[in-house]
């Protein structure tokens, strides 16, 4: 095809689009500023799943019972995974309007030993499947992977640390996961375009000194066109030509598609976030209705079917990093609605679709849905997601208001809570530091306080019968000061692996080339350290110490101020934690000129955590859970759901940019005693929590005893939906303890 | 973060009057319209069979505190209750055994702009001070029964106070949300709940009709108080019966849930 064709062809996708610099230059917020339709009506025009969808989801049901049985359903343990590895798969062929499937068939899963082969060898072992004993060679003999290079460079108290997990859940042996590709270009521009720009960027570089720096990016670039090039063999081998730009609603949504199936078949990451599409892709389909060419219900059931394509990307991992994580977790993250900085809403009808799908096709998990809320959201929608979250329990909500400060109008979520700008900024991801075995450390001295093994600095353990409040303090700041030092050391180590040996060309092919990074670091235990704190302030702590003078245990006499009461002398305490970790992160050296930033996050490894911590002096004993994220302890907010929230909104965002979670649980009567009581008091409740300054919650609406029932009879719940800190997860599938963890947490609830 | 200062002299009049309180709740939203800071006053003259916070009869039962201090606490909210669409509601205990403080509050709560519901039985009948009342946006009254020998039965006290108050409502044309708890074999009755829903369509005030399906959530809260509880085998109501409640009261016109 000649350039004239090509750029006549282009022409012709973009058909009807307002003129704007997107054309030149890559520059999607431009086409989406210039073209959409904001929504601002309820939800009367949406339709309901189309029979074609219905018989599809029931097909894949089959599958889903028989993996939940099984555990995995089937593994492609022949081959390493690549954009390019496998023939396509369908789930019914004749029957999908998006088509796309990780390996060859629904629910298969890959293996990608980049990231580790040890990782891939414990997965298979664990659900009973066995290597290609070509792999192991290659990937031990002659190909290093990214948890070997890790494992290469840790230092010794690197290595003390992680064993006693202090720091734990980092990414050193799997995918590091959180980036988000902009797979919204090659629907938009298609691939040629994209790799014309890259070739430009490559070249851009040729005339420049060649240091380290360059030549790395120079190597990446490469990297980049190669796998577009690969994306394009992908989707020809489904019998589309993404070469050019979508033509209509549905070749965008492929197209969209295609590209995020590209990063899922090369990346078993810890989060795969899909981005922000919802109103992207509305300009597709509003085009196509104002044609005539579809209907509203052609427009939800592709919707519904890319939904149902998100469903089921699976990840082979172990059941250890399952446990951790609660369930088969991949956070295909999709944010949803916001405002823009031209004060126009970007609700369009598609997100009210989005949403639409938990009705068309029950509550899920995934994708992860991130509502973007605004004061100035429209009421319509407002509604629309106060109804949903009561119905489905399956959404989360961030401020749109007060990311739109720190990152304009077109960022996404990675994962749960991290905003970043969509194809200009990537993470780091660097999991969490135990913010409370830290404080243990500070009064023993930097011996663990399970094993008595020397893992932190030789400080001198605090001495006297009753904790003194400001001695306390003095031993905790330099023991977070070396916690930040050799978590940084590790995360370093982690990226400049990753980055050499499990590079994400795809995803990276779909950012610009100069991006803003981030190093996200993360605390955990926030709630027990600023209670515990109090406690040494309030009440009278007193140690007790073993025969070798370690502390093991707390007497506590009297009462103290606990987090969740919106009680300053507490509160202050916890922002005052955060900041105070964070400014030790920022005097670190990060990986790649990375800006430091931290996240107050748990998912559900808050269970975990807890495990591998002593008694704390706020009175939880050894081995309880955390509360999750930024939570205030179970039970112990007792002044209500508004002063609970409230403590959670002080805590300081620009020191935790990286996301502040909070999840938040009520009894549906306490919200209200009519429906529409309940969707009007849930919205004001999210207006009256941003408004304070909260960054993140995730909204439960049932009662307790539902969810024992659903305990002891999963097969009537298949599809019941719990958001844990960030995320969502399908309560059957948790562990008993961390189902136990959910059924214990404060339920807000009338008097 | 949106908050407001108490007026000075308003702080100083409202520091002097002090109160029995025995917990507050922000975040309710069973108690009046929208997210409401609920404030539950210690002391109620009635001994209801069916009550579910027996651990607020007594005043002692709460804490001392004032009305500013009260007020200062829930100036904290006031961002998230008008967000919520909401306000205040004093409940109990009986806050009109209270009235000097009652009307701090209340006085207090309108002086920051926030909507009040007072929860009362209406035991303290046309005593009721009219400035009290002026700073009371919405009545939540709770007629327990409607004859007085069962009202007497089920609460030991009168009900002809309870009317007076309902009459005295309906001639300051002030908004009533009636509160009716439905316990089987108790409070059953179906010629009484017809008489009662045409006393109150006939008042002309009565925005709204809760029908409260009795439940057995605050029995745990009876262990230790001064008497017996006595509907331990008393099962929640039928769904049926409570349709059949409900409609009563919806064929009298009023808005029902």
């Amino acid at each position: 095809m000649n350039t004239m064709t090509r750029i006549g062809l282009r022409a012709h996708a973009w058909q009807g689009f307002a003129d704007g610099n997107w054309q030149q230059r890559v520059d999607v917020r431009d086409f989406i500023q210039k073209n959409y339709t904001p929504y601002s009506g309820d939800a009367s025009f949406l339709a309901g799943a189309s029979e074609r969808t219905l018989a599809l989801w029931h097909k894949l049901q089959v599958l889903l019972k028989e993996e939940h049985a099984k555990g995995v359903l089937d593994v492609s343990a022949d081959r390493a995974s690549s954009i390019t590895a496998h023939d396509p798969g369908y789930i019914d062929r004749d029957n999908e309007i998006i088509v796309g499937l990780q390996t060859d068939a629904p629910l298969k899963r890959a293996i990608m030993p980049n990231g580790g082969l040890r990782m891939v060898q414990n997965g298979l072992t664990s659900y009973g499947f066995t290597i290609n004993p070509q792999i192991s060679e290659i990937w031990s003999r002659y190909r290093k992977s990214h948890n070997h290079g890790v494992f290469d460079v840790y230092s010794p108290d690197i290595m003390r640390a992680r064993k006693s997990a202090i720091i734990t859940g980092l990414p050193d042996a799997y995918g590091r996961g959180r980036i988000i590709g902009d797979y919204r270009r090659v629907a938009l521009y298609g691939i040629d375009f994209l790799r014309e720009d890259k070739k430009r960027e490559f070249h851009e570089l040729d005339e420049r000194e060649f240091s380290e720096e360059i030549i790395r990016q120079r190597e990446e670039l490469t990297d980049q066109w190669h796998a577009l090039d690969d994306l394009k063999q992908m989707a020809a081998k489904y019998g589309f030509d993404i070469s050019l730009p979508a033509q209509n609603a549905r070749e965008a949504v492929q197209w969209t598609y295609f590209a995020y199936l590209a990063a899922i078949k090369e990346q078993n990451g810890a989060a795969m976030s899909l981005g922000r599409v919802a109103t992207f892709l509305d300009i597709y389909m509003q085009r196509d209705l104002d044609a005539g060419l579809i209907d509203e219900s052609d427009a939800q059931e592709l919707i519904d079917d890319l939904v149902i394509k998100l469903r089921i990307v699976r990840f082979l991992r172990t059941p250890e990093y399952d446990q951790l994580f609660s369930g088969d977790p991949t956070w295909v993250t999709e944010a949803i609605g916001g405002m823009g900085e031209d004060g126009r809403t970007l609700v369009t009808k598609n997100s009210f679709r989005f949403l639409h799908t938990l009705s068309n096709l029950g509550p899920a998990p995934e994708p992860n849905m991130t509502v973007l809320w605004s004061q100035d959201l429209p009421e319509g929608f407002k509604k629309f997601c106060a109804d949903t979250s009561i119905r489905t329990s399956s959404l989360q909500y961030e401020s749109d208001d007060l990311m739109r400060q720190f990152w304009g109008d077109d960022y996404a979520i990675a994962c749960c809570v991290s905003a970043m700008r969509v194809g200009k900024q990537m993470q780091f991801f660097g999991a969490r530091a135990n913010l409370a075995k830290t404080l243990l450390y500070a009064l023993n001295g930097g011996r663990d306080e399970l094993s008595g093994d020397q893992v932190g600095p030789a400080l001198a353990p605090i001495g006297g019968e009753v904790l003194d409040y400001d001695e306390v303090i003095a031993r905790l700041e330099p023991m977070m000061a070396w916690l930040a030092g050799v978590y940084v050391k590790a995360l370093n180590s982690i990226h400049y692996m990753h980055d050499k040996y499990c590079y994400e060309r795809i995803e990276m092919a779909l950012h610009d080339r100069d991006v803003l990074r981030t190093m996200a670091c993360g605390i955990a235990g926030l709630s027990v350290v600023a209670d515990s704190l109090s406690a040494i302030r309030y009440a009278r702590v007193q140690p007790i110490r073993d025969e070798s003078g370690l502390i093991r245990d707390f007497a506590i006499e009297g009462d103290y101020p606990a987090f969740g009461n919106d009680d300053d002398r507490v509160d202050s305490i916890a922002s005052w934690l955060v900041e105070t970790f964070m400014n030790y992160i920022r005097q670190q050296k990060p990986y790649r000129g990375a800006l430091p930033t931290q996240s107050v996050l748990t998912i559900t490894s808050n269970v975990v955590y807890g495990k591998k911590t002593g008694n704390t002096p706020d009175g939880r004993k050894k081995g309880d859970p955390f509360a999750p994220g930024a939570n205030p302890m179970h039970g112990r907010d007792h002044k209500g759901a508004l002063a609970s929230m409230a403590s959670v909104a002080k805590l300081p965002y620009k020191d935790a940019l990286d996301g502040i979670s909070y999840t938040f649980t009520i009894v549906p009567s306490a919200l209200g005693g009519t429906e529409s009581d309940r969707v009007d008091n849930l919205a004001g409740l999210l207006d009256g929590y941003f408004d304070q300054g909260g960054h993140h919650i995730n909204v439960n609406v049932f009662d307790r005893e539902m969810l024992l029932h659903a305990m002891d009879h999963p097969e009537l719940y298949p599809q019941l939906t719990v958001r844990v800190s960030g995320y969502a997860v399908n309560f059957v599938r948790l562990s008993r303890e961390q189902q136990l963890d959910v059924v214990n947490r404060t339920f807000h609830s009338a008097q | 973060m949106q908050r407001i200062e108490l007026d000075p002299d308003l702080a100083a009049a409202a520091a002097t009057v002090e109160g029995w309180v025995h917990s507050t709740e922000t975040g309710g939203a069973a108690d009046g319209p929208g997210i409401r800071y609920v404030v539950f006053l210690s002391g109620c003259p009635l001994r209801c069979q069916f009550c579910h916070n027996p651990d607020t009869w007594h005043q002692t039962d709460g804490r001392l505190t004032t009305a500013a201090d009260v007020l200062l606490d829930i100036a904290r909210y006031q961002g998230f209750l008008h967000h919520g669409h909401g306000g205040v509601t004093l409940s109990g205990g009986e806050p009109l055994a209270q009235p000097t403080f009652t009307a701090a509050l209340l006085h207090g709560c309108k002086s920051l702009g926030l909507h009040t519901a007072l929860d009362t039985s209406g035991f303290a009948g046309r005593k009721v001070h009219a400035e009290l009342l002026a700073d009371v946006d919405l009545v939540l009254l709770d007629i327990k029964a409607f004859s007085e020998d069962s009202y007497h039965a089920l609460t030991g006290a009168p009900l002809q106070p309870t009317l007076d108050f309902a009459e005295l409502l309906a001639e300051l044309k002030k908004p009533v949300w009636l509160r009716y708890v439905l316990v089987p074999g108790l409070t059953d009755r179906i010629d009484e709940i017809g008489a009662l829903a045409a006393f109150a369509a006939r008042l002309g005030n009565v925005e709204r009709v809760d029908v409260l399906p009795f439940h057995k959530l605050g029995e745990h809260k009876w262990v230790g108080s001064e008497r017996p509880y006595r509907l331990a085998e008393v099962a929640p109501p039928s769904d049926e019966l409570l349709a059949q409640v409900r409609a009563i009261f919806r064929t009298q016109g009023l808005f029902t849930t």
